[in-house]
């Protein structure tokens, strides 16, 4: 188990070690490539700097998530519930997704000018596509033999909805949030990219037009931590609330 | 009250007949057994009185009310045991009840204990066996409103010694609780030592070639199986069956 844990730390570290060891040996200028003490000190002393670019991406972030997630949820469950509209819809869902986001996000700001407005929607198209894709899978999957037990025992439509094909889809809603709660924060450094006075996104764009590679490395590594803090989190809720999932006597 | 009244139920799929002028009656608190090779039109029953499918022709009452093509009239209990693995094994056992309104949490826990579940009350599904599960299958028909119980071939998945140990302990419970019951199976052993009657199918169209009344005195253990009369019994059966599948 320890060992399990242990070996990617191993991995990290001695990349960490061989760049360090790198950029200063060839002696690598700070524009091209720092070290990587040169970037955790910049991490540490600039953090009055940018701490308000990071709280502004996470508040953006989490407000983006949540939307994007709802929407994907009401889909996959009016989908569900009108398979005619399911048929239509469904090609329309995943064209979505083929729409490049990096084209997309100007006519937006055309749309609807530099508000938050167009960085939610962004963020909402990237995250709703794969809750709902799992979701609808997740429901229409149900276990055959629950749904006739359901049936002969004279459950409405409703009762099987809420009672069974609901909670048999949580597994697949929470694999679907996983991966939307990585695009979020993507999603969020990009809508920021188009114009946004606060965020990760904008202190990336200025770090990298004045050549502050390190500050670029800052950004990407806070776009990390982020990412990783919000699937932990999703992990856990996940835990508690799929508990049956896990036996007791299971390690 | 129980009483369950099949009169000339006629059912095609297509072309294929599988039911042809069917009658049966279950009367309260009689314990029937429905024997038939698979593929005999047993589960078509169970469908047509589950309100699943509509009959082509016929009634069938439950205590003197058509309920064709009424669905929750009867409690069911499966081939498999159908558990809902996010529930805990008391929140199972209360879902037959809860579709029809507020569950009695209580009598539910008195049930668990005394068909022996108690300690497992709060545990999932996956933590018990196959023959456990069954049980947990069977309370919460048991508890669901409906006067009247289906089994379909309720042990047919479990291995012969978990089997036995089940129809000793439903033979327990049935004879304390005493509903009305329909059970399907194939194993005519099982028939036998746990009907007051049984019921013989014969195939294509379905109907009661036979029909047998079992009357051992209850409550009654498996030693019976042993017994001249019980093997008289279950050779005549036998061979009504073999009649049937040489056809």
């Amino acid at each position: 188990m320890l060992r399990k844990s242990s070996l990617p730390i191993i991995v990290i570290v001695s990349l960490f070690i061989i760049w360090e060891a790198a950029s200063r040996i060839f002696t690598i200028p700070t524009w091209v490539l720092p070290a990587p003490t040169v970037i955790l000190a910049e991490a540490i002393n600039g953090w009055s700097n940018y701490q308000h670019h990071i709280f502004s991406t996470l508040s953006l972030t989490v407000s983006g998530f949540v939307l994007g997630a709802g929407v994907g949820l009401i889909i996959a469950i009016v989908l569900h519930l009108l398979p005619k509209i399911r048929e239509a819809l469904y090609p329309l869902l995943i064209m979505s997704q083929n729409i490049p986001i990096i084209v997309l996000a100007p006519l937006l700001v055309i749309w609807f000018g530099f508000g938050i407005t167009p960085k939610l929607l962004i963020i909402t198209l990237v995250c709703f596509f794969p809750v709902a894709v799992s979701m609808i899978d997740g429901l229409r999957h149900t276990n055959q033999d629950l749904v006739h037990y359901m049936k002969m025992a004279g459950a409405t439509k409703k009762q099987i909805f809420t009672k069974l094909e609901l909670p048999h889809a949580l597994p697949q809603f929470f694999s679907g949030l996983k991966i939307s709660a990585t695009y979020s924060v993507m999603g969020a450094v990009i809508s920021e990219w188009l114009g946004a006075n606060k965020g990760i996104g904008v202190y990336m764009t200025l770090a990298s037009s004045s050549f502050r590679t390190d500050r670029v490395f800052v950004a990407i590594l806070f776009i990390m931590i982020l990412c990783m803090v919000f699937f932990a989190l999703i992990m856990l809720a996940e835990k508690i609330c799929l508990k049956w999932q896990t036996n007791k006597g299971e390690k | 009250m129980g009483t369950l009244e099949l009169t000339n139920i006629t059912k095609k799929f297509g072309e294929q007949v599988i039911l042809d002028n069917l009658n049966l009656q279950v009367h309260d608190g009689e314990f029937v057994s429905l024997l038939g090779p698979s593929g005999s039109g047993k589960s078509t029953i169970f469908h047509l009185i589950g309100g699943i499918y509509q009959a082509d022709n016929g009634t069938i009452k439950l205590d003197n009310e058509i309920i064709n093509g009424q669905r929750g009239t009867i409690s069911y209990m499966p081939q498999t045991a159908s558990l809902f693995p996010w529930r805990t094994v008391l929140e199972n056992v209360v879902l037959g009840a809860e579709l029809h309104g507020k569950p009695d949490k209580q009598k539910a826990f008195h049930m668990l204990e005394k068909a022996g579940l108690k300690e497992y009350a709060n545990a999932y599904p996956r933590e018990l066996s196959g023959g456990m599960q069954q049980r947990v299958a069977f309370v919460r028909s048991l508890l669901s409103p409906q006067p009247f119980i289906c089994l379909d071939e309720p042990f047919s998945a479990l291995d012969e010694f978990t089997r036995l140990e089940m129809q000793k302990w439903l033979l327990s419970i049935w004879e304390e609780e005493r509903p009305s019951v329909l059970f399907v199976t194939h194993n005519i052993e099982e028939a036998i030592l746990l009907s007051d009657r049984v019921l013989v199918l014969g195939e294509k169209p379905a109907n009661v070639i036979k029909e047998v009344t079992i009357d051992f005195k209850r409550p009654r253990d498996e030693e019976l199986t042993l017994t001249a009369e019980f093997l008289t019994i279950k050779r005549e059966i036998y061979q009504t069956l073999r009649g049937v599948i040489d056809d």
